[in-house]
């Protein structure tokens, strides 16, 4: 996975709320069976419309993304991250997040940063003519003009983005640990294995 | 003496495998549900990393988003090729995996074939205290049979596939409790939309829901199914639903279900799972059942609900000044102004099905309304999709079947269908639709779609009468 330190540059000033992942990639773009190139697909309805943000030659290739409250609800789809990396974003600010749509954004390198409407109003309103840097190795948000939003992130997340860790990777190596409770589990809930009829392990 | 803890937190403490010193916990997954758009980038990264699925036998893996709701086979057995080359691509590519893995695969054409998560609890693969992901966001459906069941991005299925875990944070616990009697007409459809009007789309974020109260005791599994379905729309990942003996009495004797000796050893153990008196909830919310009219969606977030006896809202009504513009915009959209009443809204298209309501109470409810009526001139299609091959052949048992045909209606095959604008069943750009689906998202059925979120008997009277019609007029 790409690590990620920090980022400077512009920002779409959007501020949009309840944002779903249907908007962020509509579903015809997920009949693809590879995580690559659906940043041609990414904001399509919003792009429809004349004056929209995302072809605004200010904004273009922007590597942060300004939004309201409840971004990437609805659709689980990992797809919504994947096109909002391939369009070059590396880092979401909004008041609050979707539990799977940050989770999804975190292990594809994208930071998802959380702070107070007003900081976000603050920041939309500057991001219209300048640009903003986020800082994860000091979790801030500032922007040439004094402004310092400090913000949290649950240290795990923070620590997989900063080094741009394999969450497998860290898991695998507590394989002893799950061989363990497997063990307890074919004790005390035996009637949970082997009921579709597939080998328990497979080769 | 032990804290008393909810149903969350018993299930949760059962599945931890490892604290870590952050907090974040492995949390043992019981349960895996596959579909083919979610998944192939999940095993593309098993095989590019030489990694194999840890559990063959706790995954189960269902095509349904891509396939086409008409026939799939020729009389001799011969596949019906799916026109879009992308979508038969993607269903061969799981078609593959599934077996290449070790993985059940029930097929397009297999009668146990329908929408994973009506497949889940009909098979008895899904069930209570055990946690079940899919990289679906309407995973959390399984709660109805009380399960820890939540949806997934594609790292985290390949993360499950891989090692059968995933690290996690524990969520914040809320209660959701409806006591009383539900009125006449009212299903549990238009109570989840109660809820979701009355907490937001993002009022569950961060939370995982118990549904409590008289209302969720006397519902029977399907309807629990329905409302914990919908939890995600209201900003949870998860709802439950204690499970007991109507849950109970579901699930013996399913396929995939414990039988004998290890059935009684389920049950014992399924009983010491409900919340502890005494436990508490980070939030409460309490509804009066009484109180629950039929609903229907009016703008673009499940949110944006109002009784079918209800108007289209002025925008400037919501008092949070961005409500106001997303209401604006919303109303723009839905072609709807401010003061219009519900039942004075035409719709073209009729949609019945999705793991919402595809079922076969959702159809029973849905056919009650259609029998002995016709659709109504105005009404272009009306599409009857159950969830599962199963609930197909149980409505063609009782006659269901007859009842759509006769009606005007289209009997399909079994799939997601309309409930998202992926295979060919789409509604045009500019017309509505009284759709029993979960989302009424921009576009979410098909480019410039009108989606309003109804129960399946609103639907049918939405079907027979041409516009969005309180059911309570046509039956009883
Ligand atoms: S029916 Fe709709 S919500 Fe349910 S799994 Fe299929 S696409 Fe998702």
């Amino acid at each position: 996975m790409q690590n990620f330190t920090h980022v400077e540059g512009r920002a779409y000033p959007w501020g949009a709320k309840n944002i779903d992942t249907d908007v962020i990639i509509p579903a015809h773009y997920l009949k693809t069976v590879s995580r690559e190139g659906l940043g041609r697909g990414a904001f399509e309805t919003v792009r429809a419309t004349d004056g929209n943000i995302f072809d605004d030659p200010r904004y273009a290739g922007a590597p942060v993304l300004i939004a309201g409250d409840n971004f990437g609800c609805g659709s689980s789809r990992e797809h919504a991250a994947w096109a909002l990396g391939d369009m070059g974003v590396r880092a979401v600010i909004a008041p609050s997040f979707s539990d799977i749509f940050s989770g999804n954004a975190v292990k594809n390198g994208i930071l998802p940063v959380v702070l107070p409407q007003a900081a976000v109003d603050r920041l939309i309103e500057v991001a219209r003519d300048h640009p903003i840097t986020v800082d994860l190795e000091t979790c801030t948000v500032t922007t040439p003009f004094q402004d310092r939003f400090p913000f949290e992130i649950d240290p795990f997340r923070r620590q997989c983005l900063l080094e741009g860790l394999d969450e497998i990777g860290i898991t695998l190596a507590m394989a002893p640990a799950i061989t363990g409770f497997e063990a307890e589990m074919a004790r005390d809930r035996p009637w949970l294995a082997g009921r579709t009829g597939a080998a328990p392990h497979a080769a | 003496m032990t804290k008393p803890r909810t149903l969350y937190e018993k299930i949760w403490d059962a599945h931890v495998v490892e604290r870590r010193p952050d907090g974040t916990c492995l949390i043992y997954i019981d349960r895996h549900l596959v579909h083919e758009v979610t998944s192939p980038q999940a095993f593309e990264g098993l095989r590019a990393t030489g990694r194999g699925v840890r559990r063959p036998d706790l995954t189960l893996a269902v095509p349904d988003h891509n396939l086409p709701t008409t026939p799939r086979r020729n009389p001799d057995g011969s596949r019906i090729p799916i026109a879009d080359a992308e979508s038969a691509n993607q269903l061969a590519t799981l078609e593959r995996n599934a077996p290449a893995f070790g993985i059940r695969y029930i097929g397009d054409a297999d009668p146990e074939q329908g929408i994973v998560h009506v497949v889940g609890p009909e098979q008895g693969f899904s069930l209570p205290g055990t946690t079940i992901v899919c990289g679906d966001s309407h995973t959390s459906a399984h709660g109805g049979i009380g399960a820890l069941a939540f949806g997934i991005g594609t790292s985290e299925v390949e993360h499950v596939l891989a090692t059968q875990t995933l690290l996690l944070q524990q969520s914040r616990t809320m209660e959701v409790r409806v006591d009383g009697a539900l009125g006449f007409g009212v299903s549990p459809k238009d109570v989840v939309l109660a809820i979701i009007g009355r907490i937001g789309a993002a009022g569950g974020t961060g939370h995982v829901i118990e549904y409590t109260g008289s209302v969720f005791r006397e519902m029977s599994v399907e309807g629990r199914i329905t409302v914990c379905n919908m939890s995600i729309e209201g900003g949870a990942r998860a709802g439950l639903v204690a499970p007991d003996d109507t849950v109970f009495d579901y699930l013996k004797g399913r396929p995939m279900a414990p039988a004998g000796a290890d059935w009684e050893a389920a049950v014992a153990w399924w009983r010491t799972l409900p919340s502890d008196p005494g436990a508490t909830y980070d939030k409460v919310v309490v509804l009066d059942a009484a109180a629950i009219a039929p609903g229907v969606t009016w703008g673009t977030s499940p949110e944006d609900v109002v009784p079918i006896t209800g108007a289209v809202p002025d925008p400037e009504s919501f008092a949070d000044p961005s409500k106001q513009a997303a209401a604006a915009k919303s109303l723009a959209y839905m072609g709807l102004t401010p003061g219009t009443r519900m039942e004075d809204v035409a719709v073209e298209n009729i949609f019945i099905g999705s793991c919402t309501n595809s079922r076969i109470e959702d159809l029973r409810a849905a056919a009650a309304v259609a029998r002995g009526r016709r659709r109504a001139d105005g009404v272009k299609r009306v599409w009857v999709v159950p969830g599962s091959g199963l609930v197909k052949r149980q409505a063609e048992a009782e006659g269901l079947d007859r009842v759509f045909i006769e009606a005007g209606f289209e009997w399909r095959e079994p799939g997601c269908s309309a409930c998202l604008g992926m295979n060919p069943d789409k509604i045009p750009a500019g017309e509505r639709c009284a759709s029993t689906s979960n989302r009424n998202f921009v576009g979410r059925q098909g480019p410039g779609s009108r989606t309003h979120l109804v129960s399946p008997a609103m639907a049918a009277a939405a079907a027979v009468t041409g516009r969005l019609t309180d059911v309570r007029e046509l039956i009883g």
